[in-house]
């Protein structure tokens, strides 16, 4: 088979491409350019900077698979990038790297890999598929390594993007990925993960945000729950629920962000007790394995990446929205994030919270 | 898999002449052209005879050449040199097409950063510099001009004549980067009347990292790598004895083969044109059908990204090229397409053939029979992206 495998140039998906070599596949090294890599070169940390595009290059060329670099400047600024500021300056959490999985990796990237005549395209996430007997459909489920299951990302993705994909490496550790690297020689196998947004340099996110964003962020009124002015802040798209650090605050007991108001450019703020949700409802839900669950059935959700998930109960809205009842309160739901629905390892969906 | 080589505008295979006699040059011309015993004569002799080899193929005196590093090396020589040695003039105006190489563009980018104005003047929309145009761009402020003989992309040759004419008229001095059209049309520099020529060896058969760079006597350039005293004060560093000797077999064989290759190649191309024009519905030709070198065939695919084109040529083992390269290696926007004023699509739906030394109409056979197909592919996975997408 001929299968693409999107190569960032780290040691999970140069892995997964060496899987796939292994297992004798037709294997062609795709690495996509996101952002203007003339200027800033190295300041880039994260997953596609232009040492990251070389290391995919000189992994493929190890492994002796071709490898193209293409060019999604255009699509990545249109959907994460733009998403990624509009929903700071409303106030919310956004994560991009479900939009650029979703909008780039499992739609652009599965699109030109068709036109190039792949039968699949790969990934190195640390997900699983399952084919369900009965109706030929796929599920999606955790990576086996606890510590590095992606899941959480890839709520959206729909039959038509599973039933064309491999994770080559979601039955194996980030330690097994790893010696099987070094087993096979792979320069990138002792490559550090990449961490922080790959395209806000040095992690700055609020710069990213005001120089991008439409309108200017302006200062406005932090208050307590009960609507008390207590202090200011600098901007909304500086603060997440939860937040405790830089309120510029000095109470007797520690305070955190409960609610951002974009209407009212105003922050409240409240002790931790009062963080605590039993519900929340979400959006532009999406449900993998084709219908919505059985309401009866007992589920866990996940609020946020590596959160521990929480026993709960959904009651589906009409406009493809969901609500969602968790046994115990859970602390900072955030608006923005995504809330992922499981049942024991298998992701049924997720929407995005309201 | 069977592979096919047409991307000789980025670079050319070393033709087995060039091969030969640089092979000869690695085991036994060793020794330093700057040394008194022997060796050093020896070596010194293989440089003296390149230089005159170049120096016929263009019709130039073999004191007037000076060996470089390659064609960046040479643009950045000519008009570095030049605007240096004229820094007394009070000249400080610096004039390119818009669709010069980037080593002419950055030049001139980093020149403005020191105090030069600079003018790029536009193309007509088949990539040809109107001379009115220069007209109108030349003060008595000017210093020095520099256009392209033939352009990488779309192979369009220009009316460096002309251009020149109207320069010296102004009083400044003309550099023409003839990098895209030497080995492929005659080059004269008497013929076409410029002071600075620039040329690079791995364009026409010869080897990689070695160039030259005509100066017409009686133009004073300022050495921009200083040290010993090579190439008449002009170049310091010990020379590329072996690569020099390759671009002067090079030259060898365009002055013993030019007229006979250019014919078959113009007819390869034609028939590769012909065929892909015929072949595939809505592709359209770039750049002017007949004032062009022999080898270039510049296509644009509409409802085609030129990158996917590319790619999935190269996986039947055809090697072609698109307009330009991002540091990354992944592409980007055409800047001479975009220059002859083609819409933001055109400038990315666009492929170029550039044939050469070893191509065969068996292999622009194969690449008239499998083109059709990857394109109507790509076109059918694109329409349905949009259709799915809404845009």
């Amino acid at each position: 088979m001929r299968i693409v495998v999107a190569m960032s140039g780290g040691v999970d998906s140069s892995v997964a491409a060496l899987s796939l070599v292994e297992e004798g596949h037709e294997v062609i090294g795709i690495s996509m350019q996101l952002y203007d890599q003339q200027h800033g070169e190295s300041h880039f940390g994260g997953c596609c900077s232009i040492d990251d595009l070389h290391d995919a290059r000189r992994t493929a060329s190890q492994l002796g698979i071709r490898h193209y670099i293409v060019n999604f400047e255009k699509q990545f600024n249109e959907t994460v990038v733009s998403t990624f500021v509009r929903e700071y300056s409303v106030g919310r959490t956004p994560i991009p790297c479900v939009q650029c999985n979703g909008d780039l990796k499992f739609s652009h990237l599965l699109e030109r890999a068709t036109a190039l005549g792949a039968d699949y395209i790969a990934t190195g996430h640390y997900v699983r598929l399952a084919k369900l007997a009965h109706f030929g459909q796929v599920t999606l489920r955790k990576g086996v390594d606890p510590t590095k299951d992606q899941s959480y990302f890839l709520f959206s993705l729909t039959q038509n993007q599973l039933t064309r994909t491999k994770f080559p490496i979601g039955h194996l550790t980030k330690e097994e990925v790893r010696s099987k690297a070094r087993a096979s020689g792979l320069a990138v196998a002792g490559k550090p993960d990449s961490q922080e947004l790959c395209f806000v340099p040095d992690g700055k996110t609020s710069n990213f945000v005001e120089e991008r964003a439409p309108t200017v962020p302006q200062p406005g009124p932090i208050r307590n729950s009960s609507g008390l002015e207590i202090g200011h802040h600098t901007g909304l798209h500086r603060y997440t629920v939860g937040q405790r650090k830089g309120l510029g605050l000095s109470t007797s007991i520690p305070l955190y962000v409960l609610e951002l108001d974009s209407a009212r450019n105003s922050l409240t703020v409240g002790p931790r007790g009062e963080l605590e949700r039993t519900e929340l409802t979400a959006s532009k839900v999406n449900w993998i394995a084709g219908p919505p669950p059985d309401s009866s059935r007992p589920i866990t959700a996940r609020i946020r990446h590596r959160h521990p998930e929480a026993s709960a109960t959904l009651a589906l809205l009409p406009g493809n929205r969901v609500s969602v009842a968790f046994d115990e309160p859970q602390l900072a739901v955030a608006p923005g994030q995504a809330v992922v629905f499981y049942d024991a390892d298998t992701v049924l969906g997720g929407g995005w919270i309201d | 898999m069977k592979r096919t080589y047409l991307d000789h505008n980025a670079t050319t295979p070393v033709a087995p002449s060039v091969s030969e006699a640089m092979l000869a040059a690695l085991t036994t011309i060793y020794g330093n052209p700057s040394s008194v015993h022997g060796y050093g004569q020896d070596a010194k002799t293989a440089l003296d005879n390149a230089r005159g080899t170049v120096a016929q193929l263009l019709g130039a005196e073999p004191t007037e050449v000076v060996f470089t590093s390659g064609g960046s090396e040479s643009i950045n020589l000519a008009i570095r040199g030049a605007v240096a040695s004229l820094t007394s003039s009070n000249r400080k105006h610096l004039i390119a097409s818009s669709i010069e190489h980037e080593a002419v563009h950055q030049t001139l980018k980093a020149l403005s950063k020191q105090g030069w104005t600079t003018t790029l003047i536009g193309v007509d929309d088949s990539g040809i510099i109107e001379p009115q145009r220069l007209a109108s761009a030349l003060t008595d402020d000017t210093a020095l001009v520099s256009i392209m003989h033939a352009n990488n992309e779309i192979g369009t040759i220009q009316p460096i004549e002309e251009l020149a004419a109207l320069t010296h008229s102004r009083g400044a001095v003309f550099h023409t980067d003839a990098v895209q059209s030497v080995g492929k049309v005659p080059v004269d520099v008497k013929a076409l009347d410029v002071d600075l020529l620039s040329l690079s060896g791995h364009k026409f058969n010869g080897p990689k990292g070695v160039g030259a760079l005509w100066i017409k006597r009686g133009n004073r350039l300022q050495s921009q790598i200083t040290g010993g005293k090579q190439e008449r004060n002009r170049r310091a560093g010990t020379e590329n004895v072996p690569a020099i000797i390759g671009l002067g077999a090079a030259a060898q064989l365009t002055i013993d083969n030019w007229s006979a290759s250019a014919i078959t190649t113009a007819s390869l191309r034609d028939r590769l044109e012909a065929g892909i024009l015929n072949g595939v519905s809505q592709t359209v030709l770039n750049g002017d059908p007949a004032r062009r070198v022999c080898n270039t065939s510049s296509i644009s695919f509409a409802g085609v990204e030129a990158e996917s084109l590319l790619i999935a040529l190269d996986l039947e083992g055809i090697a072609v090229s698109t307009g330009s390269a991002c540091s990354s290696g992944s592409l980007a926007p055409s800047h001479v397409l975009r220059a002859m004023g083609f819409s933001t699509h055109r400038t990315q739906n666009s492929i170029r053939f550039s044939l050469g030394l070893g191509s065969t109409a068996a292999e622009i056979d194969r690449v008239i029979a499998i083109t059709p197909d990857i394109v109507a592919r790509l076109r059918a996975m694109r329409k349905s992206a949009r259709a799915r997408t809404g845009s």
